[in-house]
């Protein structure tokens, strides 16, 4: 018998085209996969589908009325993208809100974390095969944001905070409700655990995949739960803290290997440290003022209006906003940074002393995770591709602006 | 004339049969494009069961009567959404949902395309920036009305 001869099949590779419009894809992500036998070779991400220009439209927008833009940047965490944006303008004005406000945004913000890492939970085990923890996680979305709508009336495009303050005030009986679910919370996070953590699929899909080492994830920019999940000590609460977050007390969660899985447990243990961080918030919650004096707003109050608006002008309610001449903002330029649950999320503005502002880049993590795609699939399987994809938790809306 | 007044009979009965039983089973396209992604996953969920009124997603277009088109079409995405729509077969529903896919909504920039019914035959508009998954509900059950009312959308009449 003479030796068995293999043919090589074939010295082309396979290209396979994923997306825009894909169920796993988190929005209208378009890959390129070049594949040999099974393997992935290469991927290019194609992104730029969602791209509706927020950037440029909102210098043509006043301070106050181009944060509405913002709700629909990461439209599954808008109330952070907010504060984010408040933040920014807040420091380029030198203004601070009161106690008050900033405890309410810190509750806001970590309610918004929680619903954010409930549809990431929601999405990846669904991609992955688990419909339960899908059903699961959006039974308690839901009620995150009912309270959404209780304190402010809306669902998912909020845009509560203000420059300066928040809108409204949130009721006792609110906050005691919020406070009572947060227990209800931490059972159900438990229960999550249940059904996932030692799951043998789950481990197997999850275990190995995705795997950056701490060096690379940082030369890569990335942030938020994804660098932690490396072993990198950095969250923008604790190194550069906003509202209220230096007077409570709470963990930061690290992983070890970096894989999907690790990424996966520092994201439960951060739902878990944002329940901690609302029960203290509502317990040292201090009363008074909920929008400081000095806040420029659409619907401020008529004697504070007075300091916006032009002596000689016909129409009084019409703010002097759009009054080029005049310095309202102080010129300079400003950058600040809020950890959504995505990563750092960084507003970049210019302003020329207008009331618009002349540039605003957004420093989008969703954006910088997608650069990180290309480098995590290296070697893996099709299948694996679509858990890496769940894992770095992409908002298109943000990538592309 | 016999013939002809048979044919008129099964028609009419035929029609209300067929109507009810697309009315009851649509099935929309999981086509996420923006918010109202999530707002429309919200009313597939848990709390807000769209099961109920028959609508089950599904991800190829080959298998779905209905697209949901949730959130902002631009102009990278609008060929991609018409060939989908293609790719549907027959019969087919469009329910724009959210400002963006009605008329551009609050996104009046060089890339986003003003309204979804320039290039697709819209039959439902569900307004709101992102409109709430009852809203969608709503506008579901309205496309259901609509589809028991019409005539002879079948075989060889249609």
């Amino acid at each position: 018998m003479g030796k068995l001869e293999i043919e090589k099949l074939s010295d082309s590779n396979f290209i396979l085209q994923m997306g825009p419009h894909h169920p796993a894809t988190h929005g209208v992500l378009r890959l390129f996969c070049e594949f040999e036998g099974e393997r992935v070779i290469k991927i290019t991400p194609d992104i730029g589908y969602l791209h509706r220009g927020i950037e440029k439209l909102s210098e043509t927008k006043t301070y106050p009325v181009a944060m509405t833009l913002t709700d629909r940047l990461d439209y599954i965490s808008s109330m952070i993208n907010n504060i984010g944006y408040c933040l920014a303008v807040e420091r380029l004005l030198n203004i601070e809100p009161p106690p008050r406000a900033k405890f309410i945004r810190t509750v806001v913000s970590e309610l918004t974390r929680l619903s954010s890492h409930l549809l990431w939970l929601a999405t990846h085990a669904l991609d992955i095969g688990a419909m339960t923890v899908f059903l699961y996680a959006f039974r308690e979305r839901e009620q995150i944001l009912q309270f959404f709508e209780k304190i402010c009336g809306a669902r998912l495009t909020v845009s509560y905070p203000r420059i300066g303050g928040v809108r409204f005030d949130i009721n006792s009986f609110v906050l005691d409700e919020i406070y009572k679910f947060m227990d209800t919370m931490l059972n159900r996070i438990d229960e999550y655990e249940t059904l996932l953590t030692e799951n043998r699929i789950w481990i197997a899909r999850t275990k190995n995949i995705g795997v950056i080492s701490a060096a690379e994830a940082v030369s890569l920019g990335l942030t938020g739960p994804a660098l932690r999940a490396s072993g990198v000590y950095y969250d923008v609460r604790k190194h550069m803290p906003y509202d209220a977050y230096n007077e409570v007390e709470f963990e930061v969660p690290l992983g070890e290997n970096g894989d999907t899985y690790d990424r996966y447990l520092c994201r439960i243990r951060e739902m878990r440290q944002s329940v901690f961080i609302v029960k203290q918030c509502i317990e040292k919650m201090p009363k008074g003022e909920i929008i400081t004096d000095k806040a420029i707003d659409i619907d401020i109050s008529p004697e504070r209006k007075r300091l916006f608006v032009a002596e000689d002008s016909l129409w009084s309610g019409f703010i002097a906003f759009l009054d080029e001449k005049r310095e309202l903002i102080p010129k300079g330029e400003i950058y600040s940074a809020v950890e959504a649950p995505k990563g750092e999320l960084g507003f970049y503005i210019v302003s020329d002393g207008g009331g618009k502002p002349y540039r605003m880049r957004i420093r989008a993590p969703s954006f910088i995770h997608i650069s990180a795609i290309p480098k995590l699939c290296e070697g893996h399987f099709l299948a694996d591709v679509i858990a890496i994809i769940g894992t770095l938790d992409i908002v298109m809306g943000e990538a592309d602006r | 004339m016999l013939h002809f007044i048979d044919k008129n009979i099964i028609v009419t009965t035929l029609d209300k049969i067929v109507n009810w039983g697309r009315s009851n089973s649509l099935w929309p396209l999981t086509f996420g494009l923006a918010c109202c992604a999530i707002e429309m996953m919200a009313a597939g969920a848990s709390h807000l069961d769209f099961d109920r009124f028959g609508v089950l997603f599904r991800a190829s277009p080959r298998q779905a009567d209905l697209i949901i088109v949730a959130g902002t079409v631009t102009y990278k995405m609008a060929p991609i959404l018409k060939r989908i729509y293609e790719q549907m077969g027959e019969p087919k529903y469009v329910i724009a949902m959210g400002s963006c896919a009605c008329t551009g909504g609050v996104f009046n920039t060089y890339s986003t395309v003003q309204g979804v019914d320039q290039f697709l035959p819209v039959d439902v508009y569900v307004p709101g920036c992102p409109p709430r998954p009852e809203a969608l509900m709503y506008g579901v059950l309205k496309l259901k009305e609509k589809i028991i009312k019409e005539q002879k959308r079948w075989g060889s009449w249609r």
